[in-house]
């Protein structure tokens, strides 16, 4: 009933292939970007913003960038926390080594950089697949990581190795309030998500997903397979390397390639499988999922402040969490985004399914 | 019926009581889950149990009462960063952070700067901002990790009979390969220059698991000590290494991150006459920590799962970080009267820590941390670090307090306090204006 698209004609190509072409998914989206771009920074408490919000939105981002990679083109990825420091180390490096440089433009060098790096380690996508290539992929993470610590040039010879964002403005008008800062990562976050979204759909897309289905069945119909992988490797790495400097200069204010390690990679990876492979939605359900459920049960586990050992409930929410993990993987093995999907679905012809 | 009466009107009267009574909120982001969990849960426990036995034993600091919220950090910078945004507004205000974690304290720095929060760093650092002009908020009260390192050159020319027997000495710094393990190379390069000893920079990849080849190396160069920066997993594996190649574990010198019981019982016999630094020592034989099992646990309000941690390394780091904000708070309600004070005003009392030996005496203390003495300019107060040694049981003080060579720390911070400045471009307080 509430999907419904009967009367709902397509009489031109422009509205055939529209993002969304039904009525009320537009309706939905319309009203979900005017709440998070204007009521949003309005009314949410700081807390709200930059304990909960920023770090999700950018989180969904560098899962969005993983799931180009992994979920459209099918290549195994261990390395997305790596391509996230080089697009933190680089932006760093163009702020505080050009004077007067916007900061929009830095992040879009940072991931540049960080796309160009991607390319060089996904070069063995093009002989290996598969778990191997993961394995691949873990080299990044290693060298990277041990780079930035290894060579000081990177974090400007700072004795401790961990370096602070300088001032950050656009246009004159500074970053520094939580509202601000929400603002601009939902614009970038939102602005990147809808090319990825017109990625997947365009020819680039479908060439991605021939790759990951079968890969010499793509080759016999003439898609380039150096081409459109590395193509693949080098907009995850952006997509990555800016959601790493957004991540250290928006969310932390430091940068430091400890924040980057193996373990941010796995948890970007259980991000796009939980909220689904293959899905941009499930970038974002992914990501609420593994960055705010922990927070969710942490607050809710302040209820029974005093009541129960705090040793106790830390624990209990570490199991809880680990057991909703088996329980969705259980219930929908392809994600909450094909959960929403089904959902649709039921919703279409409900309440008489038959 | 009657019985309910009663309790509702119980709960009431609490309820309106704790409102009326002024009330300060310290937050604790503490780590109880996750790879340092087990050090996590002692330390927090015990800066929460100082807090309650300040609370049972006197009603609050000056008649107010202390009170705290827990939020779990997991040692992640994002999920400090989120801890600090949910407790820095709650009950009127939190007085200051201690997240013992480097990390979580660089993301959340600039923020507490603009909230006007202090941040305790005890032990740590950074090192610069003992530089209390350049960095307002930030504390590394008594000792942070470049007053450490000299402390630790100075107790192996202790050791060795004087530091004029340092020269023609050889010292092995094995680091841990990351910005914490590197933190101390330029402090320990003055000291080489300064004493004439030959030092050799080895570096052992993070975590710290594998280091045959190093110790070989080290086995191959002979120093006369080796310096370990080391942490977590690291410090085990290296005393086991050790072992192997028959370097002796009493040449051995850490720093306090690898000085607590996980630290040593995790290698077992091989950590047999190991030595670490300390800016808190171990033991229940201080008043304090005994006055606390008898009030609070007394009162069945002690934090700690296990009563036995009572008087682990990290138990009583904990107790001297509670004992340390308590002071601050009262410190700052000498100046401010006794309420509900703001961050910015517990700055102030941070500043104005006066724990002499006569104090000590009074809380119980004495010989548990140095004398801490705070101002405006000098945020760690105190520089100084004792060493102490593992029999196989127990950590045992070798060595008495060493204070830090400030001819080679302050002109390394004032050369990284420069830099700062004008990489934030920020000017510095004048601490002769604000009296």
């Amino acid at each position: 009933m509430f999907y419904r698209e009967s009367g709902q004609f397509k009489s031109s190509y422009a509205a055939d292939s529209a993002i969304f072409t039904i009525a009320q998914d537009r309706v939905f989206i319309a009203a979900l970007l005017a709440l998070s771009f204007v009521a949003v920074p309005g009314l949410a408490s700081d807390y709200l913003l930059s304990g909960i919000l920023i770090p999700f939105l950018i989180l969904s981002l560098a899962a969005l960038g993983l799931n180009i990679l992994t979920g459209y083109a099918g290549q195994l990825s261990l390395g997305s926390a790596a391509f996230m420091a080089v697009g933190a180390f680089a932006t760093y490096n163009f702020m505080i080594r050009i004077p007067g440089m916007p900061l929009l433009l830095a992040l879009f060098l940072g991931g540049l950089c960080a796309a160009l790096v991607g390319v060089a380690f996904g070069l063995p996508s093009l002989r290996i697949k598969g778990f191997y290539l993961a394995v691949a992929t873990l080299a990044a993470q290693f060298f990277i990581e041990w780079v930035f610590t290894k060579f000081s040039w990177f974090s400007n010879d700072s004795s401790s190795g961990v370096i602070s964002a300088p001032a950050m403005q656009i246009f004159g008008y500074p970053i520094d309030t939580p509202a601000s800062k929400y603002l601009l990562t939902l614009a970038i976050v939102a602005f990147m998500a809808l090319a990825a979204k017109n990625m997947a759909r365009a020819s680039i897309g479908r060439a991605w997903m021939a790759v990951r289905d079968m890969d010499v069945a793509a080759e016999v119909i003439g898609i380039r397979m150096l081409r459109t992988k590395l193509l693949a490797f080098a907009i995850s790495s952006f997509y990555c390397g800016v959601a790493g400097a957004l991540y250290a200069f928006v969310l932390l204010g430091t940068v430091d390639a400890q924040a980057f390690d193996l373990h941010r990679s796995f948890q970007i990876l259980f991000m796009i499988i939980i909220g689904g492979v293959g899905s941009i939605l499930g970038s974002f359900l992914g990501a609420a999922f593994i960055v705010l459920l922990p927070i969710c049960l942490n607050l809710l586990g302040q209820v029974f402040h005093g009541a129960i050992s705090t040793q106790f409930l830390a624990n209990l929410e570490m199991m809880l969490f680990g057991g909703l993990i088996i329980f969705f993987l259980i219930v929908e093995p392809h994600g909450l985004a094909r959960l929403w999907q089904i959902a649709k679905e039921k919703l279409r012809v409900w309440p008489f399914p038959h | 019926m009657k019985q309910t009466i009663i309790a509702a009107s119980l709960v009431l009267a609490t309820v309106a009581g704790s409102a009326l009574a002024a009330d300060q909120f310290i937050p604790i982001p503490s780590y109880r889950v996750g790879p340092y969990a087990s050090g996590g849960a002692k330390f927090y426990g015990g800066m929460i149990d100082y807090l309650n036995y300040v609370n049972l034993k006197e009603g609050g600091v000056g008649g107010v009462k202390l009170t705290y919220e827990e939020c779990e950090t997991e040692y992640k910078n994002d999920r400090g960063v989120e801890c600090y945004e949910r407790l820095k507004a709650k009950n009127g205000g939190a007085s200051a952070f201690n997240f013992m974690s480097t990390g979580i304290t660089y993301a959340v720095m600039d923020r507490a700067d603009k909230d006007k929060i202090p941040l305790m760093t005890m032990g740590f650092g950074r090192a610069d901002a003992q530089d209390g002009r350049a960095f307002k908020y930030t504390f590394p009260l008594i000792t942070s990790y470049w007053s450490q390192a000299t402390a630790k050159i100075q107790f192996i020319g202790q050791r060795l009979g004087g530091m004029d027997k340092l020269r023609g000495k050889k010292i092995v710094n094995l680091y841990h390969g990351s910005a914490y393990g590197k933190e101390t190379i330029p402090v320990l390069d003055a000291m080489a220059k300064k004493h004439g000893f030959e030092l050799k920079h080895i570096e052992v990849p993070a975590p710290g698991t594998e280091q045959q080849s190093q110790w070989l190396d080290i086995r191959r160069e002979r120093p006369d000590f080796v310096v370990l920066r080391s942490w977590g997993v690291m410090t085990p594996a290296a005393l086991k290494s050790a072992q192997k190649v028959g370097y002796p574990r009493e040449q051995i010198v850490s720093n306090w991150w690898g000085g607590s019981e996980e630290d040593a019982i995790a290698a077992g016999e091989a950590a047999k006459g190991y030595i670490a630094g300390s800016f808190a020592l171990d033991g229940k034989q201080f008043p304090v920590i005994q006055d606390i099992e008898k009030v609070v646990y007394g009162a069945g309000k002690g934090n700690l799962s296990d009563k036995g941690y009572m008087g682990t390394v990290n138990y009583n780091r904990g107790v001297v970080s509670g004992i340390l904000m308590v002071e601050a708070i009262r410190a700052a309600q000498k100046k401010y009267g006794a309420k509900t004070l703001s961050g910015d005003q517990i700055r102030w009392g941070m500043e104005n820590i006066n724990i002499d030996a006569k104090r000590q005496q009074a809380l119980g203390v004495t010989d548990m941390f140095p004398q801490v003495r705070t101002s405006c300019q000098n945020h760690e107060g105190s520089g100084y670090t004792r060493f102490m040694q593992w029999d196989g049981k127990d950590w045992k003080p070798v060595s008495g307090w060493i204070k830090a060579d400030t001819s080679v720390t302050l002109p390394l911070i004032k050369a990284s306090v420069e830099k700062y400045v004008q990489e934030k471009g920020i000017t510095l307080r004048d601490c002769n204006a604000e009296k």
